[in-house]
């Protein structure tokens, strides 16, 4: 059971590093819903043995939300928008790729010496929940598009509920399902968000939103 | 028993043109087609060794060393390299890095030869091969280092042979983050779709054979015959690495392990089939996503 759950953690670590090489919107979309399956199913590992119904609806619920629902929103949005399917970044896919290999680095030494409540399920969990935060940020910061924005944002809500799942085991169900809810919520009026840029704008760069000024003086 | 190493390096030697007719047969399947026949590179290495050469008389004694170095140097290194459980002939610790830079060598004899000719084709071939390989060779290094200290052992046969079906379950992830880079470096080093299409003679768009297109007779029968041994090299490497089988039985393993290189080869000819060569400014981008893997499967080991 552990080694499945590190090989879990390692095909999550495995999908950062896709978000972070990939140069195709689609290719993002889908490595963000990817991982947040595997995340899914990783709740489910984690509280081997005491399943209960509502941790296991749960762990459903963000798997197909993360994974059925989100990325629909997503490509709808792409579709809607007529968004080019490049991702045109600030840092090139190899830089990216590489900077993320140091930011795991960084993430585990950073673990090693982080003081937890109580052990983590696996050595391995709280670096990648911070790794999978790193790249989230990553992303946000170094890619143009909105759209992508978006993404970045959804990988830095998994590495939260990885971290959660790591140090707060009996998080309250309630929070949980507020956090997922909230996402659902960001993703949809980003979503909307996108759609009124383009329709007004005709691009999502938001490099060029910047530089926008007040009309009236 | 002392005999064993010695065997099965008789049979890589053997064998390693065969490993070609199996890819070649599996692209032919996967087109419809009968394909030539599974020992058609022996036919060829023959046709080719009773010729003459002819060289250009721009050229110089570089020339003429290129084919014989590279091919010394991977028969050298092919001594170090083990076939699954069974060790290879020689062995001693950091035999890694000689195998790495035996390696290179041959390289570098290729890429002077191909300087030397004064084509800027071939020029450009070489270029291009310092460049990919160049980023190739940490991947490879890194990797190796990585099941390195899994085992704590610094010798190719230390390495692979006691991989066996358990190493997996207990150490999964190490093991299949170092044999990805590694089949990623496999793909790289003997110059395969999607790197390069060893099937094109577009000279804008090869690597490897761009290099060697002076050369004929004898030194291509070397150069072809270096370029089998190279992929069976790299190949056991890649087997021993992803399938590891442990027996107890000397025969049933080596049989085991002649099975695995021949599923590497229908897997290598199932990749060339589906996949389309990457265009070359994107290929940097495979190897740095390799050279990632390995330095993930390090930092695993690491922990």
């Amino acid at each position: 059971m552990h080694s499945l759950m590190d090989t879990l953690l390692v095909v999550v670590v495995l999908t950062n590093l896709w978000l972070l090489g990939s140069g195709r919107i689609g290719a993002s979309i889908n490595a963000a819903a990817a991982q947040g399956v595997v995340l899914g199913v990783l709740a489910v590992l984690i509280e081997e043995g005491r399943l209960g119904v509502p941790l296991v609806a749960f762990a459903v619920l963000s798997g197909v939300m993360k994974g059925v629902v989100f990325p629909w929103l997503l490509r709808r949005a792409q579709r809607v928008a007529g968004v080019n399917r490049e991702i045109e970044p600030l840092v090139g896919y190899t830089v990216s790729v590489l900077a993320g290999v140091a930011a795991l680095g960084i993430a585990m030494r950073l673990s090693a010496r982080l003081p937890l409540p109580a052990p983590a399920p696996s050595a391995l969990m709280v670096p990648v929940a911070l790794f999978t935060l790193f790249s989230g940020l990553f992303l946000i910061v170094s890619r143009k598009k909105a759209i992508t924005q978006v993404t970045g944002y959804l990988v830095m809500e998994n590495g939260i509920y990885t971290l959660g799942m790591a140090i707060a085991r009996e998080e309250p169900f309630l929070v949980q399902l507020g956090v997922l809810l909230d996402l659902f919520v960001g993703v949809f009026v980003m979503g909307i968000a996108i759609f009124h840029i383009s329709r007004e704008f005709d691009h999502i760069d938001t490099d060029q939103l910047s530089a926008l000024k007040d009309t009236q003086s | 028993m002392k005999a064993l190493p010695v065997i099965h390096f008789v049979l890589g030697l053997l064998l390693a043109p065969f490993l070609f007719g199996v890819i070649n047969r599996t692209k032919a399947f996967f087109a419809g087609r009968r394909g030539q026949p599974l020992l058609q590179m022996y036919y060829d290495l023959w046709k080719l060794v009773r010729k003459g050469a002819v060289y250009s008389e721009t050229t110089t004694w570089v020339f003429r060393a290129g084919p014989v170095v590279s091919l010394a140097a991977v028969v050298l290194a092919l001594l170090f390299v083990p076939a699954g459980r069974l060790p290879a002939v020689a062995a001693f610790g950091g035999d890694i890095l000689l195998v790495a830079y035996l390696l290179a060598l041959a390289r570098f004899a290729t890429m002077s030869a191909a300087l030397d000719t004064g084509s800027s084709f071939e020029g450009m071939g070489a270029s291009r091969e310092a460049q990919f390989s160049a980023m190739a060779e940490p991947a490879l290094l890194i990797s190796l280092a990585a099941l390195g200290r899994h085992v704590h052992a610094w010798s190719l046969s230390g390495i692979i042979n006691p991989l066996g079906p358990e190493a997996w379950r207990g150490a999964g992830p190490v093991l299949a983050l170092a044999a990805g880079a590694m089949a990623i470096v496999f793909l790289v080093e003997n110059a395969r779709i999607p790197v390069d299409d060893p099937n094109t003679h577009l000279e804008l768009t090869m690597i490897h054979e761009v290099m060697v297109l002076d050369h004929g007779g004898p030194d291509f029968a070397a150069i072809q015959y270096g370029a089998a041994l190279k992929l069976w090299l790299l190949g056991s490497l890649l087997v021993g690495i992803a399938a590891p089988v442990h027996t107890g039985s000397a025969v049933i393993d080596g049989a085991a392990f002649l099975g695995g290189m021949c599923a590497l080869g229908v897997c290598v000819g199932a990749v060339e089939s589906s996949m389309a060569r990457l265009r070359l400014t994107r290929v940097p981008h495979l190897i740095a996503g390799a050279a990632a893997l390995a330095l993930l499967a390090a930092i695993m080991a690491l922990r």
